[in-house]
């Protein structure tokens, strides 16, 4: 009882208290101007280069989007209790680290989820793209599961965070290379080799395969490859980065570096 | 004598501090770079490999922008927030003239992103890197980064009057790079949006560089860039002056 507490209340809190983005002047040019351009910049350098159509390009950055809340917050709701002076107290606690920690993934999440599915509606109705409505709870669900694994590498740039000064910079680098290698707007089979292997292993590249097919009238059970893949990369992640997260606890208190700012 | 001197150790000073941060490294060296290589895939999938050194270009400039657009706009929140803001505007030195060599700087490492995306090009893509009028480049490239840089005097006089100018940034770095036709041709694009590109340097700069490097007449685009920098300067100057005397009056300057 005391852990589901932490999970639900804990989460919430921290996330009300360290998300720096609530504020309205923040959230909305971040969460919803930027990826409605970041959107039209691909499907008009698509355009430009006469290769996919314009839903090709919704899709994949509405769900590549997700990667601003779910890395950058994920990383910040642990990081910013060290830049707080708050992480010797809450590592002090006898509470339970999974509660703890994954708990306030959840509020990340359902974040990650909002601002996919806003970039999806708004980028598609400007750009003129169709969805069939029966696609609709599918793509929900798919939007659920991508922002759930990518919630799982930000658990992982968080325990780097306990390590690294400059979380920032990091996630604006995982933020890059998700651009690219998650087949956002280059196709797998046109990249390299090594990147599209890559790219099996990475948050987000299954969930914009699936969503696309879903958005070209597919069944949710011809793609549950694509989802069951997507949410066994999101555990793995979250998995290595719990461990990381209680390693690098460990580690701080050893070296002493847990107010490291 | 002393201006120039000030104007040179503030943009040196700013310049030598731009590039030990991190985060300004990989704005202007990876950020570049990995909007090139995603265009260059998506221009060699749609068999037009002849547009990639134009990519290339426009990617290079797209981090001038880039770097002027967080350097800048960011660069009065960052004194206010260091606590410095008060010690600079109590100077006798006029604000422009601290704030100026600082803009400068931002827009000055875009040299980074021009090196790296160029060279990028070439080592991972093949791009050949000829250049059709060398003298008309080296003239091109320095003009895009005074008349950014000018404009940097603009963004940092008005964004400190939203008190997230990060997020101002973040929300502007898309639509310029798009507006501004770096990696899509302007005839693409809404006939509503052309006004706005034109009044933005960057579009300007582009041109002049694009056309010194693949041929065309560049002369005429790097005197629009120069004299947009220009009333750049103007409009930057009033603003600070503006946003200096209502920060004293109201005694928000310190305000974080």
């Amino acid at each position: 009882m005391t852990g589901l507490r932490i999970f639900f209340i804990g989460g919430v809190t921290s996330y009300r208290a360290l998300f720096n983005w609530l504020s309205p002047w923040i959230f909305v040019p971040t969460f919803l101007v930027a990826p409605i351009f970041q959107i039209l910049l691909f499907v008009y350098i698509g355009r430009s280069a006469g290769v996919q159509s314009d839903e090709f390009y919704v899709i994949g950055n509405a769900l590549q989007y997700a990667a601003i809340p779910c890395i950058f917050a994920m990383s910040n709701t642990i990081a910013g209790e060290r830049f707080q002076q708050t992480l010797g107290y809450i590592l002090a606690t006898p509470a339970g680290r999974l509660p703890l920690f994954v708990g306030r993934s959840l509020p990340v999440i359902v974040n990650g989820m909002g601002v996919s599915a806003f970039a999806l509606v708004v980028g598609g109705a400007i750009v003129g793209i169709h969805v069939p409505a029966s696609s609709v709870g599918a793509l929900a669900l798919v939007i659920a599961i991508s922002a759930f694994a990518c919630t799982g590498l930000g658990l992982v740039s968080a325990a780097i965070g306990l390590l690294a000064r400059d979380t920032a910079t990091l996630n604006n680098i995982v933020f890059g290379l998700l651009l690219v290698f998650t087949g956002a707007n280059v196709p797998l089979h046109e990249l390299p080799g090594w990147m599209s292997t890559i790219a099996q292993g990475l948050p987000l590249t299954h969930g914009i395969e699936a969503a696309r097919r879903l958005a070209e009238g597919a069944s949710l059970s011809s793609v549950d490859r694509l989802v069951g893949a997507e949410a066994l990369v999101g555990v793995l992640y979250a998995f290595v980065g719990y461990l990381f997260l209680t390693a690098m606890e460990w580690q701080s208190r050893n070296r002493a570096t847990l107010e490291r700012l | 004598m002393s201006v120039a001197r000030l104007l040179w150790v503030g943009w040196r000073f700013h310049f030598k501090s731009l590039t030990l941060s991190g985060f300004f490294l990989i704005t202007t060296v990876f950020g570049p770079a990995l909007i090139a290589t995603i265009a260059y895939y998506m221009f060699k999938t749609g068999q037009r490999p002849g547009t990639l050194f134009y990519a290339s270009l426009g990617s290079a400039v797209y981090g001038i922008w880039s770097a002027t657009l967080f350097g800048s706009g960011g660069a009065l929140a960052w004194q206010r927030w260091q606590g410095t803001l008060e010690v600079v505007v109590s100077t006798p030195t006029p604000l422009l003239l601290i704030v100026l060599p600082l803009t400068l700087s931002t827009s000055s490492i875009g040299l980074y992103s021009l090196a790296s995306t160029l060279i990028w090009g070439r080592v991972v893509f093949g791009i050949p890197f000829q250049i059709a009028h060398p003298l008309a480049f080296v003239v091109a490239v320095p003009a895009t980064i005074l008349g950014l840089g000018l404009l940097g005097v603009v963004l940092a006089s008005t964004f400190i009057l939203y008190r997230h100018a990060n997020a101002l940034s973040n929300m502007l770095e898309w639509p310029v790079l798009l507006v501004t036709g770096l990696l899509v041709p302007l005839s693409l694009l809404p006939g509503w949006s052309h006004p706005i590109a034109w009044v933005l340097a960057p579009t300007w700069g582009v041109r002049a560089i694009r056309g010194a490097a693949l041929g065309g007449n560049p002369w005429p685009s790097t005197a629009v860039t120069l004299g947009l920098g220009l009333a750049y300067l103007v409009i930057g100057a009033v603003c600070l002056r503006y946003v200096e005397l209502a920060a004293r009056k109201q005694a928000t300057l310190s305000l974080t």
